[in-house]
């Protein structure tokens, strides 16, 4: 797991209409899972990504969003624009203060879980990313940065 | 978020309506096993055409409320995933196995005719020899 390169700013988007640099939404219940992913998709596509990535990002928030609640109770997911070069992207970071995660190379296996899902949420989340790094502390809590890409359209 | 529960026959149709949360999830599968019993229905379509987004959560309860339904002697359809849902969920890894899925609403219901109505029939046959 990478950390971001120095080389990735957060993208300048005063001449974008419609697009922050940057939205934050507090995560205390379910029912911000479902505002979280939905503003995600939002994001995603006044990023101009495609409707198929669009959903791929907000299924990834949703996965690590649930996390959350499920075992910190609260956090916050942070959503950026990024640029690296000529690449566009959005970043996506899920940070909380909650028990942290033990094992982390296990949490990331297919099927482990401790809260009785289907142990797909972060490895889910993985996949569908292109870039995926997670820092977990026991007693200190999780942050999870994921990026992804935007594909030239041609 | 209440998802609207139509009887239509033998069957119960689950239209969803919105994005639903976890517990509006937990809610429908409650839900559609209560009104499986109450209207001794032989299938149920869930319609999922106003889902944009179907997580691990998402596609679990589905799969639960497949097979709670068939040991209730239901045979459950899905219909109406759309195509982006479609693609993240097999990059996200996730299958409904043993869940019949069909493109929508009309397909649903020729499926069910096609798959619960043969258990249809042998339940009557059943019922008559068990009378006389």
């Amino acid at each position: 797991m990478s950390t971001r390169p120095a080389a990735w700013t957060r993208a300048n988007t005063g001449a974008r209409s419609g697009v922050g640099d940057e939205l934050r939404v507090q995560i205390l219940s379910a029912a911000d899972v479902v505002q979280v992913r939905q503003r995600g998709r939002e994001f995603a596509a006044s990023a101009g990504f495609s409707s198929g990535d669009q959903t791929v990002i907000a299924v990834a928030i949703s996965e690590i969003a649930r996390n959350i609640v499920s075992y910190a109770k609260r956090g916050e997911v942070i959503l950026q624009l990024v640029t690296n070069g000529e690449r566009q992207g959005v970043t996506i970071i899920a940070q909380d203060h909650g028990p942290g995660i033990a094992d982390v190379a296990r949490a990331l296996q297919d099927g482990f879980s401790t809260s009785g899902g289907l142990g797909l949420g972060l490895p889910g989340a993985r996949r569908l990313m292109d870039d995926f790094d997670i820092k977990s502390a026991s007693g200190v809590g999780t942050t999870i940065t994921m990026t992804k890409w935007r594909r030239h359209s041609g | 978020m209440e998802v609207p529960i139509l009887k239509q026959g033998h069957y119960v149709i689950a239209s969803i309506q919105s994005a639903l949360t976890d517990a509006d999830l937990l809610q429908l599968r409650e839900s559609l096993m209560e009104r499986v019993g109450r209207f001794r229905a032989r299938g149920e379509i869930v319609d999922v055409t106003a889902l944009d987004v179907m997580d691990s959560f998402a596609v679990r309860t589905l799969r639960d409320i497949a097979h709670m339904a068939r040991l209730r002697g239901a045979e459950t359809v899905i219909v109406g995933i759309q195509p982006e849902v479609a693609f993240a969920m097999v990059q996200l890894g996730l299958t409904l196995k043993g869940v019949a899925t069909v493109l929508d609403l009309e397909e649903g219901l020729a499926f069910l005719d096609e798959h619960a109505a043969g258990r249809m029939d042998k339940g009557q046959h059943r019922g008559t020899l068990g009378r006389g």
